[in-house]
Formats: C-alpha cells, sequence, structure tokens
C-alpha cells in the first residue's frame, strides 16, 4: 500500500533518505524525477503517489506523469508524453495532460518546462558563436620541453651569436660610410697585400718615378699659363687615380677617394713603400703651386 | 666476517682499496653499508679518471707537436641527423618557389608591412603589456582589442585595410602562451607556442626604450626548407630598410626548433669589439603548425604539424 505520508515521515523527517543533500540552510533533492529540486513534502516523487515532471532528453521535452494506479508496476509507473517544440503548444499540452492535477504540479510543470526551453534557446545561441577548445597538457611532456628549451638557450649563445653577426657585417660592408673603422681592417689587409707582393711594386713605381721625372719637367716649362697649368693638375690627378687603382685593386672606393683630398687622416697611418714614394710625388706638386703666386703678387 | 671488514677500513683512508670483480653495490641490504660502499666506489672511480687524464696529457705533451690533434666534443649539433630538406645555398628550386610564393610581394618591395597585434578575448595585464611592448618593436604595428571577434571575419576586413599581416596573442592563465601569425593576402599562417616571455620591466641592465627607427634583422640557423620560409615569415614583419642610425637589431635565433627572439641597441666601439644592451621584449617561440592560406583551422591545408612522436624517435632530428 502507499502511504505517503509514512514515507514522508520517515525520509522526509527521521531517517535517511539517499536523494536528500542537506546544507546550512536548506535541503535538496537528487531524484531526476523531482519537479523543482527542493526536498519537500510537495515536491518528493518518492513521497507523492500522483506526481508530473518536465525532463529534456537531447532538446526534447517530455512531460512525466505518475499515478497510484500503476505504483505497483515500477517498470511502467511513469508515464512519457512528447511536448511540441511550439512553447504555447507544448503549455496547453501539459495542461491538457494534467487537467483536474493538484495547482502545485501544474504550475511547477510549466515553471520547468520555461526553464528548460530558456536554456536550450541558450545553447543553440552559444554554438553559434566561438567555441572554445581546451587542449590537455601533460606535465611530463611540458617539463621536458622547458628543460630543453634552456638547454637550447645555454647551447645557442645568444649574445656572442649576435655580436658575431653584427661585426660581420660590418666587415661587409653593409653600414656604408657611417662608421670610420673599417679603414683600420683594410689597411691591414693592405699590409698583407703589400708585403706579399712588395718587389712587384717597387718595381712599378720605379717605373711610375721616371715617368713622373718627365712630367715634372714638362710643368717647369710651361708655369706662366695657368690654365695649362690647370690642365697638368687634372692630368695629374687623373693618373694619380689611375695608378693608385692599378696597384690597389682591392681597396674600397674610400681610399680612391681620400688621395684626391691631400693630408687626410686617412693617409697618415698607412705604412709600406707605396706611399712613400706617393707622398714624394705630393710634395713636389706642392712646389709647384707655390711658384705662380708670387708672380701673380708682383704683378 | 662484514662487520669485521668495515672497521678497519673506517679507521684508515680507503687508499689501498680494489673491489672483486663480482661485486655489486645493490646487494648489500643494510642501506648505511651499501651508501658507504657506493660513495667508495664512486671515489675510485673518480680517482681513476684523473689518472687517465694525466696520462693522456702526459702523452700529448711527450709527443709535442706530433700530437693527434684534440678531439672536438661531440654536441647535439654536430650529431644532428641530417635533413634531405637543407636548403642548399645555389638550389635553384628553391630560389625559383622564392621568387613566386606569398612573400615574393614583399621581397620585391612591392608591400611595405603593416601588423595587426591582439589577443584572445579578455586579456589580462601581462598580456596586454607585451602587446604593447611588441608593437614598439615592430614599426607600423597596431593593438586592437580583440572583443570577441571571430578571425575569419577579422580578416577580410584587415586585407580591406592594407594590412600585412595579423598576429594573434593567445592566453592562458593570465600569461601569453600561443601565437598565431598570419600573413594576410593569402599567406601562410603560423601557430607558435610562446615561452619565457620577459618584458622590459624584468630585464635587467636594459637600456632605454627602443625608438621609432627601423631594427636590423639578423635571422640564425633557418637551415632547412621549412626553417627558410619561417625565415622569411620574420623577416616580412619589419620594413626593408634598417634605418642604421637607430642602431637597434632584432634577433630571431633558431636552435634546436626553439626560436629565441631579442631586441638589442648594438654600438661599435671598434672594428673588433661591438657591444649589444638589451632592450625590448624577449620570448622564445617554437612552431607548432604552418598552414597553407589565412588562419582556418577546420578547413585549412596544413604544410607542417609538430608531430611528438616523430621527434621522441631521435632525440637529435630537428625541424627547423
Amino acid at each position: 500500500m502507499q502511504h505517503d505520508d509514512v514515507i514522508w515521515d520517515v525520509i522526509g523527517n527521521r531517517a535517511f533518505c539517499s536523494f536528500k543533500v542537506k546544507t546550512k540552510v536548506q535541503n535538496f533533492c537528487r531524484n531526476e524525477y523531482n519537479i523543482t529540486g527542493l526536498c519537500n513534502r510537495s515536491s518528493c516523487p518518492l513521497a507523492n503517489s500522483q506526481y508530473a515532471t518536465i525532463r529534456e532528453e537531447k532538446g526534447q521535452c517530455f512531460l512525466y506523469m505518475k499515478v497510484i494506479e500503476r505504483a505497483a508496476f515500477p517498470a511502467r509507473m511513469w508515464e512519457k508524453v512528447k511536448l511540441s517544440k511550439n512553447y504555447e503548444k507544448a503549455l496547453e499540452q501539459i495542461d491538457q495532460n494534467l487537467i483536474y492535477w493538484p495547482r502545485f504540479i501544474r504550475h511547477k510543470c510549466k515553471q520547468r518546462f520555461t526553464k528548460i526551453t530558456q536554456y536550450l534557446i541558450r545553447i543553440r545561441k552559444l554554438t553559434l558563436k566561438r567555441q572554445r577548445k581546451l587542449v590537455p597538457l601533460s606535465r611530463k611532456v611540458e617539463a621536458r620541453e622547458k628543460r630543453k628549451e634552456e638547454k637550447a638557450l645555454i647551447a645557442a649563445q645568444l649574445d656572442n651569436a649576435i655580436e658575431k653577426e653584427l661585426l660581420e657585417r660590418l666587415k661587409q660592408g653593409t653600414y656604408g660610410d657611417i662608421y670610420n673603422f673599417p679603414i683600420h681592417a683594410f689597411d691591414k689587409a693592405l699590409e698583407h697585400q703589400d708585403e706579399e707582393s712588395e718587389t712587384d711594386s717597387e718595381e712599378e713605381e720605379d717605373d711610375e718615378d721616371v715617368g713622373k721625372k718627365e712630367f715634372v719637367a714638362e710643368d717647369e716649362i710651361e708655369e706662366s699659363d695657368l690654365s695649362d697649368f690647370e690642365d697638368m693638375d687634372n692630368l695629374k690627378a687623373g693618373s694619380d687615380e689611375h695608378e693608385e687603382s692599378s696597384e690597389e685593386d682591392e681597396s674600397e672606393e674610400e681610399m680612391e677617394e681620400e688621395p684626391e683630398a691631400s693630408g687626410s687622416k686617412g693617409k697618415m697611418p698607412l705604412k709600406g713603400a707605396v706611399f712613400r714614394k706617393k707622398r714624394a710625388y705630393v710634395e713636389i706638386e706642392y712646389e709647384q703651386e707655390m711658384e705662380p703666386v708670387p708672380k701673380s703678387k708682383a704683378t | 666476517c662484514g662487520g669485521g671488514e668495515e672497521q678497519p677500513e673506517h679507521v684508515d683512508a680507503p687508499a689501498e682499496f680494489s673491489f672483486p670483480p663480482t661485486f655489486s653495490v645493490s646487494e648489500i641490504k643494510n642501506k648505511q653499508r651499501r651508501h658507504l660502499m657506493f660513495m667508495k666506489l664512486k671515489q675510485e672511480k673518480r680517482k681513476q679518471k684523473v689518472a687517465m687524464k694525466k696520462k693522456k696529457k702526459k702523452e700529448r705533451d711527450a709527443l709535442g707537436d706530433k700530437a693527434p690533434p684534440k678531439e672536438v666534443p661531440k654536441t647535439i649539433e654536430n650529431q644532428r641527423v641530417y635533413d634531405e630538406t637543407t636548403v642548399n645555398p645555389e638550389d635553384e628550386e628553391v630560389a625559383f618557389d622564392e621568387g613566386t610564393d606569398e612573400f615574393s610581394a614583399y621581397f620585391n618591395r612591392l608591400t611595405n608591412p603593416k601588423v595587426l597585434i591582439t589577443t584572445s578575448d579578455r586579456p589580462r595585464g601581462r598580456t596586454v603589456r607585451f602587446c604593447n611592448q611588441l608593437a614598439t618593436v615592430i614599426p607600423d604595428a597596431h593593438v586592437y582589442y580583440r572583443r570577441g571577434l571571430a578571425l575569419k571575419k577579422v580578416i577580410p576586413q584587415c586585407i580591406a585595410r592594407g594590412f600585412t599581416y595579423l598576429m594573434v596573442i593567445n592566453e592562458d592563465r593570465k600569461v601569453p602562451n600561443g601565437m598565431v601569425l598570419c600573413h594576410l593576402p593569402d599567406g601562410p599562417t603560423a601557430h607558435f607556442k610562446v615561452s619565457s616571455v620577459r618584458l622590459r620591466k624584468e630585464m635587467k641592465r636594459r637600456g632605454k626604450d627602443p625608438t621609432e627607427h627601423s631594427p636590423e634583422v639578423i635571422l640564425n640557423n633557418f637551415t632547412t626548407r621549412l626553417g627558410h620560409s619561417m625565415g622569411r615569415l620574420f623577416a616580412a614583419l619589419f620594413p626593408h630598410d634598417p634605418q642604421f642610425v637607430g642602431r637597434q637589431v632584432a634577433t630571431f635565433h633558431n636552435q634546436r626548433d626553439f626560436i629565441f627572439f631579442r631586441f638589442h641597441r648594438y654600438i661599435f666601439k671598434n672594428e673588433k669589439r661591438v657591444g649589444i644592451q638589451e632592450l625590448g621584449p624577449r620570448f622564445t617561440l617554437k612552431l607548432r603548425s604552418l598552414q597553407k592560406g589565412t588562419f582556418d583551422s577546420k578547413f585549412g591545408e596544413y604544410e607542417w604539424v609538430l608531430k611528438r612522436h616523430e621527434n621522441d624517435v631521435c632525440r637529435r632530428r630537428f625541424n627547423l
């Protein structure tokens, strides 16, 4: 026999109910057929022989009903009615099925149904938005990766690598004329070159000196004519560059430019037989420049 | 008898001590004695090692000039398994590919880089600061707040506004941990794991803030075909002509598949020495996947995906 009051007295008040969850303020009921989720005399599905709930399965809502006539047949106890997808129609269905049922159950059923439809709508809206994919991390793997990274960092020797790369770029001249250092590097390269081919260069210079001496003689004859002198200057400058380019094939453009601006700092540190003879030639030029000046003063 | 043996050995130093050949430390049941024997074993081994070294050194000195050259120690880089996709500098196929790939527009100076930096949803302070610092490092970079927008919808708008790169910093547990770098017109999308992020405040002996000058770019150790495309990906972030006046350099250094990013200011003290001072953020990247085309995780065509079991097989095999 179904004595609801006795059942409630036992499970609700005195003894143990496995579905009951006690908290400080309230008691909850974990029974899946419970309509409100609270542990009450009117909400307990065990202590009410006439009971109804709404449950949702994969987006479909069903109305479950239990009547006392079927209390002896647990397999057939709950009657399942599929509710329509239309909200209003479903409410009418609930009303039709629960006609003549207690007000409390009817009201709570409709409330529950409303809540369920609201959260189903929310689910559908959220699935359209961006989903956050959670990727599980394995602790061992992460620790391994971290260690590998540390070892790789040590092996990389970043500072050294960067400095080396920058110096390489400086040597190759990607920075152009910004820095004045390159001279030293090329001076040293020059020195090496000169030491290798000293004898050859000396012979060449001897030949050139011979030629230069002839040149000087011509100039002395044409001192009075300034225009001619200018031409001689240009010729000399041209031959100057030509000689230098022929001798110093591997020098940069900077080197060729510098001799024109004679007496520049770049020339001074250079050593070697080549440049001493060049300097001698330059001195001769100056002597010639000086001579016409006093003549103009006289006139 | 074991106890009897033990005590005299305690008293004198274990000088004349040799282990019988069938002796194993693990068979002693008593923990203290086992520990003692193990220590002794270790000392023995160390002594033998030192003796070997001395002997070798003596031999080498004795031979003088005729001594065989010193052996180069084995490192992981030395022992690296030869990768058949390593790029040969004169490879024509590679040169042709590079002439016609997605970056050719940049390398032919048709486009200027313009970078959009954003984050995942609801970024925390650290990530936001990281984005801002990245924006100072990369010239012509703009940081935008991600208001929950879908990337696929963001990308056409970016293209319309002339951006060449989309960089998304992913965040987890208040720390940046991933980066999606997407080259825009229809370029490849690279997904990286970001680690060891150091913001400017946390750097020791750092310099002042970076200026607006375009930095130089250094790309180290990108040897394989995949590494090459990565190198081009990074190079295209920065403008073509670095302003040497600024003396700033951004470095992407690949070592064992980890790409270390550093940002320095350099000064040449003389032609042999250069001083560098670190400014700017630093982080390490590890490539997780390279996808052809713009960001599309579902239907995209992946050129390369990191598979851990491939690298577990051989510790000397690297991809970049």
